[in-house]
């Protein structure tokens, strides 16, 4: 079972002066209980690439697969991608609509046809799992945090229970606080068997959170691979709109004149490695 | 995301170009002229000119005729509502029948014509929006609505309302087409059904639609005030409206014009 | 050279009407001309209101604010704001439709005559990187472009100072860094500039810091000082270390840096290589 992609491309305005290319022959293969992340710079098809994954955008050429189903098929086939691929959007001003938390998080399973006590049973469960009080049920979205929004927009994607769900950019916007807890729920709803494509220019977050990797340029794949891959290409290639992250852009230094013999992106695991080096020596 | 802009309905293309350049007041007095003036006309023939002459103008401002033609879409709808009307309830020589309501010629040559005119109209029109931009609409607005401000009209005011709501069109046409994907996402079916099934479906839209556009409208109000605005009074301009020879050239001509296709019409009709 | 005061605020209160909690209260604030000051806090801390003090768009319910006029007379053209504000979101805050427009609008409501607005909108322009597109559509621009079109529609204001509410949030790593490198470039010119932000990354280069709390400035402390503070400290504003920063944290805790080395990639690097390298 898993969500693939196979040389897809697609171009807004096909025709007209406006023509873009927003993705160009990109592939990947998602299983569940994984975390691909998605790096690029505004502008790099990410969304584009996102919303294909949820059948939101049909695609011009190659296609898209959620456990074997291609959304090519047709309006059941899509919606049965839909219901297997969850869509977080960026904003959650963007997708939150309903008077209260609790309606909110019961949309979607209501939509795919849940009896009552399923229903309940989903939003309780989806409120647990993004630890969302059920205090804050009978309120309005709107006179929530924005860390509690974007918790509720989450919450409202789960309770349809998909096999996979795609992030755009989860942590844009918040405090620090806010986004290391939302570090956690990546690898929680992974733990729960859950494959996650997660979208974002954080190349540390990335690093981090991630089982593979995809780099796109331009709409272009430039890199598809795992983590430690991952580094070794951005301190090899330079890519458009990515910046090397600083205790990469160290580690980096410190290799290439010898001083540690390994790639470190977390200062955790550099101060690591140093102290190791460190400890060699003076013994 | 960033680059792949879709061009609105009837939005300003910028250009250097003559019918650019023109003063925003000749070119709101030329289209209402064109408007009233196409009501005058009634036959095929002056229909056609006055096409050619859209079609010459929109050359001259380098609007591709497509982008013309397309700006008719909204009111397709109407265009084909009012040619049914007219194709069954004009009387004259029966061509077919549907329910026992016939069809006639005569029906169907008066759609022809008021179908053309009400293209023509909303051409022109879109051909404004398309070569000014809505600052120098309202500029040019605000310069044909001062003489009634002495009798108490807030030109300005009425002015820059419009402008407002002309920049915000494509705001709400994207955030409404993010809303219907939104939704779309968590299994809100917008496909399937009848018409009433699907236009019901439309109203979850417009909730966070007016909680998203009131939030933005009342940010862009503390951006506006936060950069000076005041209101009209002693507020300059970057580009003043300025009536050169070439405007009234311009009216001129379109006059001349104007008056040869009502001549020769009234010559032709009789 | 004293410099000239900017703004000042004594025992300033805010509240919303309606509402009987307090979101600032007891502010006593002094800002000189040409400070870089950041004001740091978790969401609610009240920072973004003190901004809008600053920037006049609210008045204090209670005590006194004091903002200075331009601070220095331009005998060519005297018309100037004392400050102009960079919002967070970048359509939120674009009035017209081209390039010029936008950023002609505060000098028009300055009353500048046409001939200096031109000046300003192509010579702001081009502090922003975006000179020769004044006649395009703002919608055709990207998310980083828009916000700088923002800044350049504040700089054509010529204000003394510029009051940026979490300006740099919603932008890129590299559309960031642009937007920085514009902000010192009119730092240097000796313009006052007020930053609100949660994210250390974005305040390296300002000069003093605040950190509020709960509607109070808890802590009113030079760079310096404030790159010292502890992960611990900070946490309780909500504020994070940099993952730099962070390292070497580490490693002075672990012994392996001296206090001494600055928090800089290469001094660190020559500080380990030659430490460790032989």
């Amino acid at each position: 079972m898993t969500l693939s992609v196979n040389d897809l491309s697609y171009t807004y305005n096909r025709g007209l002066p406006t023509e873009c290319c927003a993705l160009h022959d990109v592939s990947f293969e998602l299983s569940g209980g994984c975390v691909l992340s998605v790096l690029g710079h505004t502008g790099s098809g990410k969304s584009t690439l996102a919303q294909h994954l949820n059948a939101l955008i049909t695609a011009q050429s190659g296609s898209v697969a959620a456990d074997g189903i291609d959304p090519a098929g047709g309006a059941d086939a899509r919606r049965s991608v839909r219901r297997r691929v969850g869509l977080v959007f960026q904003y959650p001003e963007q997708q939150i609509f309903a008077d209260s938390v609790a309606e909110e998080i019961s949309f979607a399973p209501k939509n795919w046809g849940a009896d009552e006590e399923e229903i309940k049973r989903n939003v309780a469960w989806a409120a647990q799992a993004v630890s969302l009080p059920p205090e804050l049920f009978p309120l309005h979205p709107h006179s929530l945090s924005g860390g509690q929004k974007r918790k509720t927009a989450i919450a409202s994607v789960i309770s349809a229970k998909p096999s996979y769900i795609v992030l755009d950019e989860p942590t844009a916007g918040l405090d620090c606080v806010s986004a290391r807890e939302f570090e956690e729920l990546i690898s929680g709803f992974a733990g729960k068997g859950i494959g996650i494509v997660h979208i974002t220019h954080d190349i540390e977050l990335a690093l981090r959170v991630s089982t593979s990797i995809l780099i796109l340029e331009d709409g272009r794949g430039v890199f598809y691979g795992t983590p430690g891959e991952c580094a070794e290409f951005l301190c090899s290639v330079p890519v458009k709109g990515l910046v090397l992250p600083e205790v990469l852009e160290l580690s980096k230094r410190l290799r290439s004149r010898g001083v540690i013999d390994t790639l470190e992106w977390t200062p955790e695991g550099l101060a690591g490695r140093l102290e190791e080096k460190w400890q060699m020596r003076t013994r | 995301m960033a680059n792949a802009y879709k061009i609105a309905l009837g939005q300003f293309i910028p250009a250097d170009t003559p019918v650019h350049s023109l003063d925003p007041r000749a070119k709101i007095i030329m289209v209402m002229a064109v408007i009233i003036l196409l009501f005058v006309t009634h036959t095929a023939a002056a229909f056609t000119l006055w096409f050619l002459l859209l079609m010459y103008v929109a050359r001259l401002s380098k609007i591709p005729a497509g982008v013309l033609f397309s700006s008719t879409k909204p009111v397709l709808i109407l265009i084909i509502f009012t040619s049914c009307l007219h194709i069954f309830s004009v009387p004259g020589e029966k061509l077919f029948s549907v329910f026992g309501i016939s069809a006639t010629k005569e029906g169907f040559i008066l759609a022809f014509l008021i179908s053309f005119r009400l293209a023509l109209i909303v051409m022109y029109a879109s051909l404004l929006t398309l070569t000014t931009s809505p600052s120098r609409i309202s500029d040019g607005l605000e310069g044909l609505m001062s003489p009634f401000s002495r009798i108490g009209l807030p030109s300005h005011d009425i002015a820059m309302m419009i402008t407002i709501a002309l920049r915000f069109i494509p705001t709400l046409f994207e955030e409404t087409s993010r809303i219907i994907k939104a939704q779309e996402s968590r299994g809100a079916d917008f496909e399937s059904g009848g018409p009433v099934k699907r236009a019901m479906a439309y109203i979850p839209v417009l909730v966070p639609l007016f909680v998203i556009i009131f939030r933005r409208a009342d940010n862009l109000a503390v951006a506006m005030e936060a950069r000076g605005y005041r209101g009209g009074s002693c507020r300059t301009r970057l580009n003043p409206l300025r009536w050169r020879k070439c405007d009234s050239m311009a009216v001129i001509l379109l006059g001349v014009l104007s008056a040869l296709i009502i001549f020769g019409e009234r010559l032709l009709v009789r | 050279m004293p410099r000239e005061t900017q703004f000042i605020l004594s025992g300033a209160e805010f509240s919303y009407p309606g509402s009987s909690g307090k979101v600032l209260s007891g502010i006593d604030l002094e800002i000189r001309a040409g400070e870089w000051v950041a004001l740091l806090g978790s969401n609610g801390s009240g920072k973004t209101t003190l901004l809008k003090i600053l920037s006049a768009l609210l008045v204090p319910t209670q005590g006194s604010s004091f903002i200075s006029g331009s601070s220095q007379d331009d005998a060519a053209c005297g018309r100037k704001a004392p400050c102009a504000m960079v919002f967070q979101n970048p359509e939120d805050q674009i009035v017209a439709s081209t390039l010029e427009e936008e950023v002609a609008f505060g000098p028009e409501n300055l009353g500048c005559p046409a001939e200096e607005i031109r000046r300003r909108v192509t010579h702001s322009l081009e502090a922003c990187g975006l000179s020769g597109m004044e006649k395009q559509l703002v919608s055709s621009l990207s998310g980083g472009q828009k916000q700088r079109l923002a800044l350049a529609g504040a700089l054509a204001m010529q204000p003394a100072a510029i009051l940026l509410d979490e300006a740099l949030s919603m932008l890129d790593p590299q559309s960031r860094r642009a937007f920085t490198e514009i902000i010192a470039s009119e730092h240097a010119k000796g313009r006052t500039i007020v930053q609100v932000t949660h994210r250390i990354e974005e305040i390296r280069l300002a000069e003093r810091m605040l950190l509020l709390k709960d509607g109070k400035i808890e802590f009113d402390m030079p760079r310096e000082d404030f790159f010292r503070m502890r992960s611990e400290d900070l946490a309780a504003f909500g504020l994070e270390l940099p993952p730099f920063e962070k390292l070497c944290e580490i490693l002075r805790i672990r012994g392996l840096l001296p206090e001494s080395c600055a928090a800089d990639i290469g001094a660190v690097e020559t500080y380990i290589y030659d430490a460790f390298g032989k």
